[in-house]
Formats: C-alpha cells, structure tokens, sequence
C-alpha cells in the first residue's frame, strides 16, 4: 500500500511539475514550486486517490512535506478506515 | 439576519428557480440595485424555495445537490440579479467551509440554519490596506487569550455584511493564518455600510472592524496555520465557480435584452437586427455563452467527482465567463445606444456588475498568471 501510494503521489506531482526533481524523502515545499492551490489539489487528489477524507487534525504541513510523509498519511488513513 | 420564512428542504427544480427570477428578480433587478438592497422578502422567497445552501447533505437540512446542478441555479440567479447571486456565493462559501472544516459541534450549531437560510454567511478575507490579492489577512489578528481568542482588524468589500450573522473570517495567529466564525452581533463587531458601489450595489457590502472582539477556542474553524490556505483555496474555489455561473447569467441576460432590443429598435430604415455589425456582437455573445457553459459544466462534473482537476478548471471558466461578461456587457450597451445608459434598460446594470466580475474571487490579471503558469507546465511534459 505505501509503495503504491509513493508511486501514485509521486506520479501526480510529477505530471503537474515535469520540471522538478525530488526524492521520496525531499522537502517539496522547500523547492518552492508548491504555492496554496497546489496544496489544495494535493489534498484533492489524496482523498479522491485513496477514498479517505483526511481529517482537521493531519491536516498540517508536516503530513505534505515529501512524498514519503504523504504516503504515510494515507497509510494511517487507511488503517484507521479498516480499523 | 433571523428569517420567518417556512423552509422547505427540497429545493426548486430549474424550472421554478427560471421562474422565480423571471417573476420575482430580474423585473425588479433595477429597483434593488437603485435601493442598493435586496428586500428582505426576496431573501425569505430564496429560503423557501430551498436555494441557500441546496448542495449541503439532507441530515443538515440541504438536499445534497450536485455542482452542476448548483451551477446552473447560479446562473439562473446571476441571469437575473448579480448582487442577490453574489450573496448566494458567500453564503455558499461559508456553508461549504462548516461543511468540509467544521467540528461536529460547528456543523450541529451552523448548518441547518444556513441550509435553511435562517442565518446568513459573509466571507471576510479582504483588508482595506493590503492588497486583496495576495490574501494574506495580515491586517487581521487572532491573538491567543486564556480562554480562547481576540480579534482585532479590519475588513472591508464584504458582501452581504450588512446582514450577516455569521462572519467567516481569516486572521494572522502565532501558527500562520486561520480561520474564525464570528457572530456579527458580537460586542466589538462593527459593521458599516459601503454605499453607492459601482456594480453588485445591492448586495448590501460593508466595511467590518474587530476591535478586541472575545472568541471561544470553538470559533476556529479547521486546521489553523499552513492548512488554513487549503480551508480559503477551498472557499474561493467554490465562489469562483458560483461567479463563473453567475457571469454566463450575466452573459446570457445581455444576449436575451440584445435580441429583444434589436428586434424593434429601427436605424437606417431597418431592424438594428439587420445590421452586420449587430449581428456580429450578437455572434460573439452567442459563442461566449455557449464557451462560458460548457467551461461551467466541467468545472463543476470533475468537482462533483472529487476530482483535483476542477481547481484549474474552475479558474479557466471564471476567466472566460467574467471577461465575456464584461464584453458582452459592454456590446450590449453599445447596441441600446443612449437606452443602454438608461434606468429603463438592464443593460447599464449588467454593465456595472459585469466588471465586479473580472475583480472578485481572483481578478483577471491574478488568474493569467495562474493560467499561464498551467499552460507553462504542460509544455514542460
Ligand atoms: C463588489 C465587490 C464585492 C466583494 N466582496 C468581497 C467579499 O465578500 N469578501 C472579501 O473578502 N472580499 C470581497 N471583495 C474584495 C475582492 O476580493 C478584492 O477586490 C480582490 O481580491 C482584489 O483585491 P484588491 O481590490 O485589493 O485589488 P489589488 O489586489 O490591490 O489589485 C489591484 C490591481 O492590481 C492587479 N494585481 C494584483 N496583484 C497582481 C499581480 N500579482 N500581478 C498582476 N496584477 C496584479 C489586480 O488585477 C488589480 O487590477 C469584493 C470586491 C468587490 C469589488
């Protein structure tokens, strides 16, 4: 489920953002191409991707920094769905 | 604003919606904007007929309308009186964001009033010395006080802020921006008239001032700091659409006066009708219509679908919709002669509010370079 979730997000970015190159684990909004549209779409698509509603609380900006801390995100969404 | 008016839950069908703005807005479209209010029985008469917050879920007392559906009673409004859609777009901005943002206790408090229309929304982002377009609230702060917050700042271009109850309002916290519903009634709210505004003038705008106004720690409304631009980006995204919808009203209105006009108005011996050049601005509205629909409708299917890809779509349709308003706006005008700058005509009025329309929820200039900026990336690919 992680590695798929990485790859789907990582797909994602990368088709909006074809220029920019990043690891799984790199700061993307240190690269400065994110702005707050871009972070709704993020939000957008993580939720639609993965069927979950991400909630008030894991909505900060240390759940969206990288490609791996997303993936972790909807991990925990996930479980916490099935759960 | 504490409304009488029996609520029903399902809303209009398009066709009563055509209806009550044939019958009860677009004849008296003038009149408001010369009064610079919507009366408070046409605000009741949109209560009853279910078209406050229609898209909210039935256990809140909405009827779970869809975007397309919503976009279309937009339109329909918007055709008849851009203030009283511009009303309905804030209220929908509000609603939407207790909706998506709101704690249980927010949503129990809020929604089935707003949903019935019992009590009305204003959206408070812009300042009257920052830029509106950069967005930042920084004029604004929500200081933290022991049990809850302050609020101090101002706000001004607030439509419907003459009569809100409740004030959804971004400010500068120690975590970053957040967002705050603050009841109008509040001691230390004050709100103050902006008169004679040139276009939308009935939709009773005011300038807000916060001075130490006291909030529970339950005022803040979603995550606070970075994720407070998603709950605005969120917000804006759906005012934008109901502007886009509301500027093909605005655009198909035009047309319908245009047609009319022309069609017993003689110059050269002829119909104005018969004029190329008429035909010609005629043509252009025709398409631009046509365009503006189409953009609408598909901004609002991928937002019905969840789908990321209605954020740009959103803006491409409030693009082409606001500035074919303004174009057609100013055709129609152009074809009354010196009736188009008349009282006895629309079309002045739709020329007033169409360029409201290229200003708010993102001007022209903001959205090309959000657009361009799309445009850059997908040649990249
Ligand atoms: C009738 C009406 C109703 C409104 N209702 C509300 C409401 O309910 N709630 C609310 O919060 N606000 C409301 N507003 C305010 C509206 O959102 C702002 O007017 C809008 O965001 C633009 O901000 P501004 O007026 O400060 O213009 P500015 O941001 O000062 O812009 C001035 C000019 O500069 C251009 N510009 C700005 N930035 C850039 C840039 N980076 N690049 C190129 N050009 C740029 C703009 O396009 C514009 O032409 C309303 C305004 C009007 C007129």
């Amino acid at each position: 489920m992680s590695n798929d979730a990485r790859t789907e997000i990582r797909s994602f970015i990368t088709t909006k953002f074809p220029d920019v190159t990043f690891s799984d684990e790199e700061d993307i909004f240190a690269l400065g191409f994110v702005n707050s549209l871009f972070a709704m779409e993020l939000v957008m698509f993580i939720e639609k991707a993965f069927g979950t509603r991400i909630p008030n609380e894991e909505l900060h900006l240390g759940n969206f920094r990288s490609v791996e801390l997303m993936a972790d995100l909807v991990r925990r969404q996930s479980a916490a769905t099935v759960g | 604003m504490a409304m009488t008016a029996q609520t029903r839950r399902a809303p209009a069908d398009l066709a009563e919606v055509v209806r009550f703005v044939d019958q009860e807005i677009a004849p008296h479209a003038n009149a408001f904007e010369k009064a610079e209010r919507i009366p408070r029985e046409v605000l009741s008469r949109v209560a009853e007929l279910g078209l406050w917050a229609p898209f909210l879920p039935s256990e809140s007392g909405g009827a779970d309308m869809d975007m397309v559906s919503l976009g279309r009673v937009h339109e329909e409004v918007g055709r008849g009186c851009s203030s009283l859609r511009s009303l309905l777009t804030v209220h929908s901005m509000v609603s939407a964001s207790v909706h998506r943002w709101g704690d249980q206790a927010q949503q129990e408090k809020w929604l089935r009033a707003f949903a019935a229309g019992e009590k009305l929304g204003a959206f408070c982002l812009t300042e009257p010395d920052h830029s509106g377009s950069d967005s930042t609230a920084e004029g604004t702060t929500a200081v933290r006080d022991q049990d809850g917050w302050i609020l101090d700042g101002r706000k001004k271009w607030i439509t419907g802020g003459q009569v809100a109850d409740v004030l959804m309002v971004f400010a500068t916290t120690d975590s970053g921006m957040s967002t705050f519903l603050v009841e109008a009634d509040r001691p230390g709210v004050r709100v103050t008239p902006l008169p004679h505004v040139m276009g939308t003038t009935a939709s009773m705008l005011a300038e807000i001032e916060f001075t130490g106004v006291r909030l529970e720690p339950s005022a803040l409304l979603g995550p606070p700091g970075w994720a407070a631009g998603t709950v605005m980006t969120n917000a804006l995204n759906l005012g934008r659409y109901s502007v886009a919808c509301g500027s093909l009203g605005i655009i198909r209105a035009a047309l319908e006066a245009c047609a009319a006009y022309t069609s017993v108005r003689t110059a050269a011996g002829v119909p104005l009708r018969d004029l190329p050049h008429v035909r010609q601005m005629m043509s252009g509205m025709v398409t631009a219509r046509d365009a503006a629909r189409l953009l609408c409708q598909r901004a609002g299917a991928l937002s019905d679908e969840g789908d990321p890809a209605t954020i740009m779509a959103t803006w491409v349709a409030k693009y082409h919709a606001s500035k074919a308003a303004a174009q057609a706006a100013s055709d129609a005008v152009q074809i009354h002669g010196a009736n188009g700058f008349s009282p006895d005509h629309q079309v002045a009025r739709l020329y007033r509010d169409s360029k409201v329309m290229e200003v708010i929820e993102g001007s022209t200039q903001v959205q090309e370079l959000t657009i361009a900026a799309e445009a850059y990336r997908e040649v990249a690919q």
